[in-house]
């Protein structure tokens, strides 16, 4: 690591770079399968689509033949007898072959075009479906960058190659073997002079292919640096400006920029070899066969027409090589993109839905713990064994210290994660055996980060009960004191959530977040940190309104602040995993000597 | 929250001042960037006209080969123009190997500097500027914007300049040597350069739209991504899919209605050059038959033809290019026009001491001038004096902290450091005497040490190994690589807890005369904050501080309290006796309030 790059820390290779890194410019295994599963609906139009592509360039293909007969056998009826009809003949083959293309190169164009889109949609709807199904453990370790990574820029690179790249390396391949063909068949002689140039030109694309791979990926790995440091010390200027960074910041963007523009000037030297190759080769190839044209027909052996046909086929001939150096850059990155995509659709849910579901239309809310374990890392158990019972309408809290297993009991009763040993039970039934949606609809958690959807703050609360009507988004709010600040608001409850609503503190959020809650109406209520936000005149109105809200329902409250806890039946001190005290909160208070009697003296001297 | 993902940049955010107009005038502001490289740009555009003069001698040297040696029988001729059409192959090759190879390093220069420049400048822009500009706005503006100015300024205006020339002088030799044929040329140009514009125009709209509605798609699944823990929670997953793809099936009918435009215009495209060989073929046919033309010259207006058709049809491609040049343009503009609002002044405190002293401040954000934050605010904190600022959510404590090391300035009153208004202090300089550890600390994928050491990058490893133990933050040196482990976004992710316990170390490792804390500890846990705030304590004991507290436990590190309500500070007190004088003090953190409450439940 040079002194340059010193300040970005060491850290683990990342996975999407190591996809990156083993991505030539050849399809991976898992981008193969992926690939062939989306086209295999669409063979049959795939097999039409070939036949088009096939009639275009014969009809292509076919034109400079057209003017070498033109030239040939048109002319002399005309310098004889001024006879046009072969000529015209001709000229209407040549505006025939014209339509001909132009209808098969639309067909094809739109056809491919729509097979691309509907793969695409295809693509983009399960990728985001199977993301959903994926576990909350599951995109805990991959982070939401790369969750929308995968489905915009990974997405739009495979979009970029059905729209662009099909089409050229069709159109290349085919273009290269038909004139190849076609020159044989007008002049072998000549031909094969004509085709010296293809182990050149072989020769060179191949060096092209393999140093423009590494300078890609050059290139991107660069363009990743100079992005992720402006992105976050622009978003970051606050502490910047604060901590007088901006030279040094300066000094790193520089040294980004310019490894970015040096990794960019070799990609861009390399199409200055490459593009100018191709022309010397092409350039030398209609200078030979010109000279050597030429003295074939001067001996009679071919005719002006020939020659005319070579020099136009050899144009062709050339061009699509141009254009694919354009194409192995789309081509890598789609094809990266497909060994990421691919990737994330074979990562199987960890959280399975039940083959038999149970059906629980309504629940009472008990909830019990029956010899659960945890581990998130192996060997390393969270919940070594709980045992618990938490009977219907009981408000339970947990208190203990960082790390003690309190949220990972949170996060079994909601099935974010699976329990390693032992189940956890809704009224008896094991949450396993129910479907997501039957267990979502009676066990509702609520966290600290009370993340909020763009649309209006109505729709947000509505988010945890879609067909609430007006007043009952209303009754939520107005039991959480959140209805005065929402009223207040421009628009009300219609304010826009992503406007206005950036002005929404972190505890009006969380109250948001709260009447959300609420209003879902659950049997089963988790509360993890939800609180940690509010001030405290916000955060005793909150549990006012708890109070009456948890009455008959079952809750599970969790809080760094002992203040959260007062309204529980029960508090349990959570202690590496295990349960160390269980009790009243009055009981345990009065014992003076426990764990938790500790914790509250501690709290209300913080208080005094 | 700020992503790559902001909203789309082509809106500009309220209140930004009027954009520069998107038209040449723009283009030409940025001139000066090319100054460095007129050396380079004028190889490169004699390069692209030798080019051209070479692809009209080549076909001219093809037309003396078949007219002369085949048709007059004159072998002699063959070597020589063979030889010539090699070396005019060769020469153009080289030609355009040296254009390429120059302008790589021209563009990317240009490019650099330009990026260069926008960052600094966006690094002096203040807080306000920020406020307003997502950073994924200002993002596209670095990347897309000045691509687009980079391919017009070493691409399109070469070659929009080149392909006129070499539109009008093959034009010209096609006129000379036959007339009638030159003026088919001539006369279909122009219809065809207008096609391909208009083609370009509708392409631009419907490519816009398709990014407009990328972008939303985007942000759903970015909503799917972050909120992922909320959805499941209310097991909503399949109102969610359905929403996405809805707006994913809207993005399928667009792209097909661009695919539908793309395919007519490659259609047609495609078909140009073939209706030229055929009105050619015609009218060529019939002029060497009857003798106004020879063979040669058929052969060689062919591949004159045909060498236009380039020329013609990216005429269009390059004036959309002009296009998008000028809106990147005026749009960077916008950002260089805006001159920085807070400028350092020039003095500087020797000796700080940190004595702070609030006169009669007011302050209102810029797009919001009605809606005062702060008003009339007055507040002396004494050399080595600690005050916490106690008020409810959305009272201004953070506005008003903000406003010392002038990431915001006042709209009224003054802020003075050791009796100097800080606005005449040299900006570095303040910010050097303030620290600030935010409540939301924001960390930059970048090693640990990095960014501890933000605010003084001279420190030792002792310093820093002290400043972390200040703020309970020893668990850096578990990190796999100790101090050299990248954290942040795309390093290691840390708890909540322990990135306020590093911003805390990074303000505390500043040593500042004055040390804000802006409700720095609340994601700690009851016995962390308790070691924090006994370590804090020895710090504060010789600086001033500025501590915003939700928590009684965080107002104890205080000397005295300041209530903040509705804007302006309405007691100074110590905390026991604004508990026991001060009602809405007592409401905010009184332990009796609690225990009333506590009494009712139990």
């Amino acid at each position: 690591m040079s002194a340059a790059t010193d300040w970005r820390g060491a850290a683990a290779v990342d996975a999407d770079e190591a996809a990156e890194a083993m991505t030539a410019a050849r399809l991976g295994g898992g981008a193969r399968r992926l690939l062939g599963e989306l086209l295999a609906p669409y063979r049959r139009a795939l097999w039409l689509l070939v036949a088009v592509v096939v009639v275009e360039n014969a009809a292509r293909l076919a034109i400079p033949y057209l003017v070498k007969v033109g030239i040939d056998s048109g002319i002399p009826p005309i310098r004889r007898d001024d006879d046009l009809t072969v000529l015209l003949v001709v000229v209407g083959a040549v505006l025939g072959a014209t339509l001909l293309q132009a209808v098969a190169r639309q067909l094809f164009l739109v056809r491919s075009g729509r097979i691309g889109q509907d793969v695409l949609l295809q693509v983009r709807r399960r990728v985001f479906g199977h993301f959903q199904d994926l576990s909350p453990a599951f995109h805990d370790g991959y982070t939401s960058g790369r969750v929308i990574s995968r489905q915009t820029s990974d997405v739009d690179a495979v979009y970029e190659m059905l729209e662009t790249g099909f089409d050229g390396l069709v159109t290349a391949a085919l273009t290269l073997v038909g004139t190849a063909a076609v020159l044989l068949f007008l002049d072998v002689e000549l031909g094969l002079v004509a085709l010296l140039c293809g182990p050149f030109l072989a020769l060179l694309t191949n060096w092209f292919r393999n140093a423009s791979a590494r300078s890609y990926r050059a290139t991107r790995e660069k363009v990743a640096l100079v992005i992720v440091h402006f992105v976050e010390s622009m978003g970051g200027i606050r502490a910047v400006q604060a901590f007088r960074r901006e030279p040094r910041n300066q000094e790193i963007f520089d040294d980004v920029n310019e490894q970015y523009r040096a990794a960019n000037l070799v990609a861009f030297r390399l199409v200055a070899w490459f593009m100018p190759g191709i022309r010397l080769i092409g350039n030398v190839t209609i200078a030979v066969v010109l000279l050597y044209g030429a003295l074939l027909a001067y001996r009679g052996d071919v005719t002006v027409g020939v020659l005319a046909a070579f020099l136009l086929y050899l144009r062709q001939f050339f061009e699509p090589m141009m254009e694919i150096s354009q194409f192995y850059n789309t081509f890598q990155s789609a094809s990266a993109a497909l060994e990421k995509l691919a990737g994330v659709l074979e990562e199987e849910p960890d959280v399975p839905e039940p083959t038999s579901p149970v059906a629980l239309p309504t629940a009472h809310g008990e909830l019990r713990f029956d010899h659960v374990r945890f581990a998130y890392v192996e060997d390393r158990p969270v919940l070594p064994d709980l045992d618990l019972v938490v009977p219907a309408g009981q408000t339970l809290a947990l208190v203990g210290t960082t790390g003690a297993g309190k949220t990972t009991l949170a996060k079994l009763a909601t099935r974010f994660y699976d329990p390693t040993g032992g189940r956890v039970l809704l009224d008896g039934v094991d949450v396993r055996d129910l479907t997501s949606d039957t267990l979502r609809d009676h066990v509702v958690m609520v966290t600290q980060e009370s993340y909020l959807f763009s649309g209006t703050i109505a729709d947000n609360i509505r988010f945890g009960r879609p067909g609430a009507t007006m007043a009952q988004v209303v009754e939520a709010t107005t039991a959480l004191g959140a209805h005065d600040f929402i009223a207040a608001m421009p628009d009300g409850y219609d304010t826009d959530v992503a406007n206005q609503g950036g002005r929404l503190s972190a505890g009006q959020r969380q109250l948001v977040a709260f009447a959300r809650a609420f209003l879902a109406d659950p049997a089963v209520l988790i509360l993890d940190e939800a609180t940690s936000s509010l001030d405290v005149p916000s955060e005793r109105l909150v549990q006012q309104a708890l109070r009456t809200v948890l009455a008959g329902r079952t809750a599970v409250i969790i809080a760094h602040r002992l203040s959260t806890v007062e309204i529980a039946d029960r508090v349990l001190v959570m202690e590496h995993g295990r349960i160390v005290e269980d009790g009243a909160p009055g009981d345990l208070v009065a014992g003076g000597t426990g764990r938790y009697s500790a914790l509250h003296d501690a709290w209300v001297e913080s208080l005094a | 929250m700020s992503t790559v993902l902001g909203p789309s940049p082509a809106e500009a955010p309220a209140g930004a001042a009027a954009p520069p107009p998107a038209d040449v005038r723009s283009l030409l502001r940025l001139a000066p960037y090319l100054r460095p490289h007129v050396v380079a740009l004028t190889i490169m555009l004699l390069t692209s006209l030798g080019v051209v003069a070479l692809s009209i001698a080549v076909p001219l040297v093809t037309k003396a080969l078949i007219d002369g040696p085949i048709t007059e029988r004159d072998a002699g001729a063959i070597l020589p123009l063979g030889l010539l059409a090699l070396g005019l192959g060769v020469l153009e090759a080289v030609l355009v190997f040296w254009r390429r190879w120059v302008q790589s390093n021209a563009v990317l220069g240009i490019e650099t500097a330009m990026r260069h420049d926008l960052y600094e400048r966006l690094q002096r822009l203040p807080m306000a500027f920020h406020s307003r500009w997502g950073s994924g706005q200002l993002l596209s503006r670095a990347t897309t914007d000045l691509s687009a100015i980079r391919r017009f300024s070493g691409f399109g205006v070469l070659f929009l300049l080149v392909n006129v020339v070499q539109l009008v002088a093959t034009t010209a030799v096609l006129l000379h040597m036959y007339w009638p044929l030159g003026l088919v040329v001539a006369a279909a140009a122009a219809p065809i350069v207008w096609l391909c514009m208009r083609f370009e125009k509708e392409y631009v709209v419907v490519s816009r739209r398709v990014q407009d509605e990328q972008g939303d798609l985007a942000t759903l699944a970015e909503e799917g991504a972050v909120g992922i823990r909320v959805i499941k929670s209310f097991g909503r997953s399949g109102h969610v899919g359905e929403q996405y793809a809805a707006a994913a099936r809207t993005l399928h009918a667009t792209s097909m209605d661009k695919v539908r435009l793309s395919a007519r215009f490659w259609t047609f495209l495609g078909a140009v050059p073939n209706l030229a060989v055929a009105a050619v073929l015609l009218l060529g046919a019939i002029g060497v038959g009857r003798g106004a033309l020879t063979p040669g010259e058929l052969v060689a207006f062919i591949t004159l033809m045909l060498s236009l058709v380039w020329p013609i049809s990216s005429l269009g491609v390059i004036l959309a290019m002009a296009q998008e040049a000028m809106t990147a343009s005026a749009r960077i503009l916008e950002i260089f026009d805006t001159e920085p609002a807070i400028v350092g002044g020039t003095r500087r405190i020797e000796r700080p001491r940190g004595h702070l002293r609030l006169e009669h401040v007011d302050f209102a954000f810029p797009d919001a001038p009605d809606e005062p934050v702060l008003r009339d605010v007055n507040l002396d904190v004494a050399p080595g004096e600690t005050v916490a600022l106690v008020g409810a959510t959305g009272s201004g404590k953070t506005a008003l902290t903000a406003l010392v090391p002038r990431l915001w300035d006042v709209t009224g009153g003054r802020v003075l450091l050791d009796g100097i208004d800080v606005r005449e202090l040299d900006l570095v300089h303040l910010r050097s005497l303030v620290a600030t550890a935010f409540e939301d600390p924001t960390l930059f994928s970048m090693s640990a040490r990095e960014n501890l050491t933000l605010g003084r990058s001279d420190a030792s490893d002792a310093d820093v190994a002290e400043a972390l133990e200040i703020s309970q933050a020893q668990f850096v040196h578990d990190l796999p690589w100790g101090l050299d482990t990248r954290i942040g976004e795309q390093g290691l992710s840390l708890s909540g807890g322990q990135r306020q316990r590093l911003a805390l170390a990074r303000a505390v490792l500043a040593r500042p005369a004055v040390l804000v804390l802006d409700d720095t500890l609340s994601a700690l846990d009851v016995h962390t904050e308790k070691l924090v705030e006994e370590a804090l304590g020895r710090v504060l004991g010789s600086t001033t501080g500025l501590v915003v507290a939700h928590r009684a436990s965080t107002v104890m590190l205080a000397d005295r309290v300041a209530l903040v309500e509705h804007g302006t500070i309405t007691h100074v007190g110590e905390h026991r006796e604004l508990l026991a004088t001060v009602p809405a003090y007592a409401r905010l953190l009184s332990a009796e309030a609690w225990a009333d409450d506590a009494a009712v439940s139990v």
